[in-house]
């Protein structure tokens, strides 16, 4: 009876993969498309220009930089503050912390002038940019994480090199002739986890609080200007990157019956749910500040943000389908594995419209007044909405990192033994 | 007529013509040109030759009073001069200068200005710019209600800040003062990450996406893949940078290096637009910019604009 469901179960599940694939599929060949016509026809597909310069893509990049400093931190909590009942998804959250650095970082060179050159920040760092002092920390931290990654999952590489296939090639290959699956070597990899993870909790710190420091650094743009922006960006990278990382325990974890599972889930959904609450309050802080001084560079800002024709960026997706379902959902369902994983999904999803709206509305009040008026052709507006085209190479990204993910996560030894076979 | 280089002495109490005899001083003035050329035709620089007429002039008609109709005088005033010339004769004195001794800087006349956007179109000429660049658009303001009205015309080019809050953000230190104080953008560096554009408190960085005003047209125009030459190199657009790159106001800095006053200056109808050196303290801009009645945009930023706008 039970061997019937199960079969049952799995073939349900197998439909869904199917669509899901097919899904996908059309995402990438349309993202392929964007990502061709960007390079042939360069600047000229996106809807950012002079006065508005930095659109879709910058607010793609700290989405999914925020994503990934998050999902870091939290597995930092895992090896580094030893709390044993998130310790089975630590290998998740390192790789999911690379694959969504590796899309932010594939995201900001799509968007440069001049990509060929980006070397040039390693080359000729100017130590007064907060952006050189940002493409400098995300390098180490790549690094970190990379070598964080490899010996978390070192040992289980020793018993998947046997595996067939692409995953006990990249076992083979990525264990570099190092098979010591021996308790003292384990030890040691505990050992060198816990000092890696430390050293990259300040490194994520100083890296995300950059990026936000980047912004905030701008006086130019009261919008920007704040000293919150390094704090915010670091307690809204917490809440995406353990909403995504709910999302991915919930929905993927293959021990999928035990009450250990169930336990893990509801914890990350209450961590998550936490980590918004306090999100909120810091964006209530500055919506509300801003508003009040109504001091026009900032408060007209946020005017244009709660507002003006983008406002259901803020109040649709942000407020009701990315903060309030959610919360209604982890409040009165923290049992249900698919409600919490469904608020996980939502949050982490439409996180990317709090990024569009610290970028955008930075830029869209005119410097000057009367500049928007003074001389008119394209490239010079200080309306902005995403292009086809820049909305296409973003799907390319997104498909692109559920790819690498997909394949990570079939081929790498990411959850334990004992998940696996339960 | 004066010279940045002949502040003469002589002058000096002839400057002070009252409006009302300007007519009668024109008149005059064509009888003066004509006495300089045939009595002074040896004389080569012009205002030399003007500065010691004046002096013969003044003590020979005192005695001679009632004998001869007086030989009237050429008076030169400040007034009266052409100020794109003497503009241009305080240049090529900036530019015997060692670069770091010249202090470039604007005074825009915002009482002059009539909004033609002449300089506008000059600068876009002269810079080769496409659709999306534009180093010097005109604000246009209207105050008040109709019908009682006036409108106010602001052009503004880069502010050369002294302070600039634009180079400090280069991620690879493409753009930077240089020792003139000219806020310099270097094309065959700048990645094109378009930070320093939104550092700029005056919107004065523009960024180059690639597009030409004809591409989409039957033929596309071979004058818009013709090179621009600013910062004094050959920058060939069609080949790539300044694709791709952040472009904004040099100050026509090539031009001024062969010793050309700005497109934007020599081009204002209305000659509201003054350039020269404030370290030499008798050219026009510092003569300009010592007046109460002059001020800088957003001068609460710190920015130290180079550009200054008379009211």
């Amino acid at each position: 009876m039970s061997a019937i469901s199960a079969t049952r179960q799995s073939g349900g599940m197998h439909g869904w993969k199917v669509v899901l694939a097919l899904v996908w599929a059309a995402a990438f060949a349309a993202g392929t498309y964007g990502l061709v016509q960007r390079f042939t026809l360069g600047h000229e597909i996106a809807n950012y220009g002079s006065y508005v310069p930095w659109g879709l893509w910058v607010a793609m990049y700290i989405y999914f930089i925020g994503l990934s400093a998050g999902a870091f931190l939290l597995s930092s909590l895992i090896y580094v503050g030893g709390v044993q009942r998130l310790e089975r998804i630590g290998k998740l959250a390192l790789f999911t912390a690379f694959i969504t650095l590796v899309s932010g970082l594939l995201t900001i060179w799509l968007d440069l002038g001049h990509q060929e050159r980006f070397w040039e920040v390693y080359t000729r760092p100017n130590p007064f940019s907060m952006m050189a002092w940002m493409v400098w920390l995300y390098t180490a931290y790549f690094i970190l994480v990379l070598v964080e990654m490899w010996f978390a999952i070192r040992a289980d590489l020793v018993t998947w090199r046997s595996h067939r296939g692409l995953a006990g090639l990249l076992a083979r290959l990525l264990s570099f002739g190092n098979y010591d699956s021996s308790t003292v070597a384990r030890d040691r990899d505990r050992k060198v986890l816990k000092l890696l993870g430390t050293l990259g909790i300040p490194l994520a710190i100083a890296f995300h609080g950059g990026v936000g420091a980047l912004f905030g650094v701008i006086g130019a743009r009261p919008y920007w200007n704040s000293p919150l922006y390094p704090i915010l960006f670091l307690v809204s990278a917490l809440a995406s990157g353990g909403a995504l990382l709910t999302f991915v325990v919930a929905a993927l974890w293959p021990s999928r019956r035990s009450a250990e599972f169930r336990n893990l889930v509801s914890l990350l959904g209450r961590i998550t749910l936490a980590l918004l609450a306090l999100d909120l309050l810091f964006e209530w802080a500055e919506i509300s500040i801003n508003l009040y001084a109504s001091i026009p560079a900032a408060a007209g800002a946020y005017r244009e943000m709660l507002f003006g024709s983008n406002w259901w960026v803020f109040w649709l997706v942000h407020l009701a389908v990315g903060s309030l379902v959610p919360i209604l959902l982890l409040v009165f369902r923290s049992r249900s594995v698919g409600s919490v994983g469904l608020a996980g999904f939502l949050m982490a999803v439409t996180f990317l419209a709090v990024r569009i709206d610290i970028v955008v509305p930075g830029q869209v009040i005119p410097e000057i007044r009367g500049l928007e008026a003074a001389y008119q052709e394209a490239g010079l507006s200080f309306q902005y909405i995403p292009s086809s085209g820049e909305w296409l190479v973003g799907l390319f990204v997104v498909s692109m990192a559920i790819l690498l993910f997909t394949i990570g996560y079939s081929n790498l030894p990411l959850v334990s033994k004992t998940d696996e076979e339960a | 007529m004066t010279t940045d280089n002949q502040p003469s002495p002589a002058s000096a109490p002839e400057e002070e013509v009252p409006a009302g005899e300007r007519r009668s001083f024109l008149k005059w003035l064509g009888l003066a040109a004509a006495a300089a050329v045939g009595g002074a035709a040896s004389r080569t620089v012009a205002a030399e030759a003007a500065g010691s007429r004046q002096s013969t002039t003044a003590s020979q008609s005192a005695p001679g009073a009632g004998s001869s109709p007086p030989v009237p005088s050429a008076p030169s005033s400040p007034d009266f001069e052409n100020l794109l010339l003497r503009m241009q004769n305080g240049l090529q004195r900036a530019l015997a200068k060692p670069v770091d001794q010249r202090r470039w800087v604007m005074v825009i006349d915002l009482r002059k200005c009539v909004g033609c956007s002449s300089c506008t179109v000059a600068c876009k000429a002269e810079n080769q710019l496409p659709p999306g660049v534009v180093y010097r658009p005109v604000i246009e303001e209207e105050i008040g209600s109709y019908p009682n009205v006036s409108r106010r015309f602001t052009p503004r080019p880069c502010m050369q800040c002294d302070n600039p809050p634009c180079t400090q953000v280069c991620p690879v230190g493409a753009t930077y003062k240089r020792p003139d104080g000219m806020v310099e953008i270097d094309y065959d560096i700048c990645i094109g990450c378009r930070y320093c554009i939104t550092a700029c408190p005056y919107s004065a960085r523009t960024f180059d996406s690639g597009f030409y005003y004809t591409k989409s047209t039957p033929a596309q125009q071979p004058y818009e893949k013709q090179a621009n030459f600013e910062y004094g190199k050959r920058w060939d657009r069609a080949k790539g940078s300044p694709v791709g790159n952040v472009r904004k106001c040099t100050f026509c800095l090539h031009r001024l290096d062969a010793g050309m006053l700005p497109a934007c200056t020599t081009t204002c109808i209305g000659g509201a637009t003054y350039f020269g050196d404030a370290n030499l303290p008798d050219s026009l801009v510092s003569e300009l910019i010592a007046s109460p009645n002059v001020m800088r945009l957003k001068e609460e930023l710190g920015t130290n604009p180079r550009v200054y706008y008379l009211v």
